[in-house]
């Protein structure tokens, strides 16, 4: 076995491990008082963390030029699209018996999970677009695009968390920072670029004067 | 300078192929499960920890012939006193037990005052010495779950009776102790100590109404508001504040915490009702805790019969 693909097996299963720990709990009644609020809060913070960290391997390949992360980043991405789909599990079968009319309803009455919908749902897309063959399909530049919406979704995803807290907003604080940071790198580093293009420009007209 | 070549090392110096993949493999599983052990770790250590065990000692002479008994099965005091939501001590649910393990509440008093005859300061002593009675109340907290409690206290009326409210009296205001070196929250907890709650007066001399000394036969549990807390069954959990130090008459409508600190989400009156939605959230249906389907949220949280004549010609959708 490969580095890399010892690598993929670490993160794999390092990523599984909240997963066997829900699962153990579960099934032993370990849940606390209220299993069915842990769980789904659990999965949902998940969802952020691997959203935050897929997030996160562009720039700490711009910055420190671990270009290698880039293999790992399509199973971060999945783990995150999984966590949240077994969030959006948890909340239909449990807190709404799987009625469509019920989570329609609750869609329209609260915005708090219109907006974690929506961001699941611009999640679909990625995840079914992130194999090879998908890639190539698509070309790269316009999966690149594509793939742009992970942006919005966790960015709808931190406010879905903060629309759900009474009143103690350290943790989506704390989500929200990070994101902000995540973000800005990248409006940062393209500025960066763009100056960089233009100072050569400049550069190369004023050669062309003198 | 002498430029030694790769050549002259020796070859015995070089490590054979066999232990140079063993020692990868053991670095591999190595880093396997040391990393595998620092996430359950990281796991563990977010996740809190396993329900307290809350010893309190038992209260004497309990009289259980009251009529405000539910025959709903009871909530267990294991799953009472690991949820709760006591924002002095932690702004989680689950961490209060842990967090309030060391609240000293001997001694305490209640200092009774304000538009009243009588102004009277009472100890913990003299409020247990009132004759104590056990109530089976629905609980229902605005977040929509809800538990079954066997309460032990006495009506709110008789300590309100002992001090005699003056004519002028129309509201009545509580207030909890705040000890910042105890009671230490989260700086972003998002609402102002000392927490304060009120009622309407008529609303504080309902029978349903008590001061609670206790739960399961025994004195209160620290985190659910020891020594001596508020229970006003047909309103939101929040309205039945704990850790009482002061009550007052007035002759205003008391400033009460949550509707200070969200005025839209919460108001003053904040009775159960499945018709009024909380702005953010619908208010129709409860996860009653220890099940696992939701049921439908009764309106005064099924105590409609004896307080629905309280709020006669009232909109409750306007006064929530």
């Amino acid at each position: 076995m490969n580095d890399v693909k010892f690598n993929k097996l670490l993160i794999f299963i390092n990523s599984l491990v909240p997963l066997l720990f829900l699962a153990w709990d579960a099934l032993f009644g370990k849940l606390g008082v209220n299993p069915i609020e842990f769980f789904l809060r659990t999965t949902g913070v998940l969802t952020l963390i691997f959203l935050l960290v897929t997030l996160s391997v562009t720039p700490l390949r711009k910055y420190f030029g671990w270009n290698s992360l880039i293999k790992f980043r399509r199973m971060l991405g999945l783990y995150a699209f999984f966590y949240g789909f077994l969030h959006l599990i948890t909340y239909s079968v449990f807190d709404k018996s799987f009625s469509v009319s019920a989570i329609a309803s609750d869609v329209w009455q609260r915005p708090f999970v219109a907006v974690g919908m929506i961001a699941f749902f611009l999640l679909i897309p990625l995840a079914v677009t992130s194999t090879n063959e998908m890639i190539k399909r698509l070309g790269g530049k316009n999966w690149a695009r594509l793939h742009k919406l992970t942006y919005v979704a966790a960015i709808l995803g931190v406010i879905h968390f903060w629309m759900i807290v009474k009143s103690d907003v350290f943790y989506p604080l704390l989500f929200g920072l990070v994101l902000a940071g995540l973000l800005g790198y990248r409006i940062y580093a393209a500025n960066e670029k763009s100056a960089k293009i233009l100072t050569t420009r400049i550069t190369r007209s004023d050669t062309k004067k003198i | 300078m002498v430029i030694k070549k790769p050549n002259e090392i020796k070859s015995s110096e070089i490590t054979d192929e066999k232990t140079y993949l063993n020692r990868r493999n053991f670095i591999r599983a190595g880093l396997l499960a040391g990393t595998t052990l620092a996430t359950a770790g990281v796991y563990r250590f977010i996740n809190p920890p396993p329900p307290k065990e809350t010893v309190t000692a038992e209260i004497e002479n309990i009289v259980k012939t009251s009529n405000y008994r539910t025959e709903e099965k009871l909530n267990s005091f294991q799953e009472i006193t690991n949820y709760n939501n006591f924002y002095e001590f932690s702004t989680s649910k689950t961490a209060v037990a842990g967090k309030a393990e060391n609240f000293v509440t001997r001694p305490w008093t209640v200092e009774v005052g304000g538009l009243v005859q009588k102004p009277k300061t009472f100890g913990i002593e003299d409020l247990l010495k009132f004759e104590q009675e056990e109530r089976i109340y629905r609980f229902r907290c605005v977040e929509a779950w809800s538990m079954v409690i066997p309460w032990v206290g006495f009506p709110l009326k008789k300590i309100l009776d002992a001090v005699e409210p003056l004519g002028s009296a129309k509201y009545v205001a509580f207030e909890t102790l705040y000890h910042s070196e105890q009671m230490q929250s989260s700086f972003s907890a998002g609402i102002d100590f000392p927490y304060v709650e009120g009622l309407r007066l008529d609303e504080a001399l309902h029978p349903l109404t008590i001061l609670a000394t206790g739960l399961y036969g025994k004195q209160m549990p620290n985190q659910n508001g020891a020594p001596i807390r508020l229970i006003v069954p047909w309103k939101y959990g929040f309205k039945s504040i704990k850790s009482i130090v002061k009550i007052s008459l007035t002759d205003q409508e008391p400033q009460t915490t949550w509707n200070i600190a969200a005025p839209r989400e919460y108001g003053f009156y904040s009775n159960v009702n499945p018709a009024v939605r909380h702005p953010r959230w619908s208010q129709a249906n409860e996860q009653r805790i220890g099940e696992y389907t939701r049921r439908e949220t009764l309106m005064f949280n099924g105590y409609a019969d004896e307080v629905a004549k309280l709020y006669e010609g009232m909109d409750l959708k306007k006064s929530f």
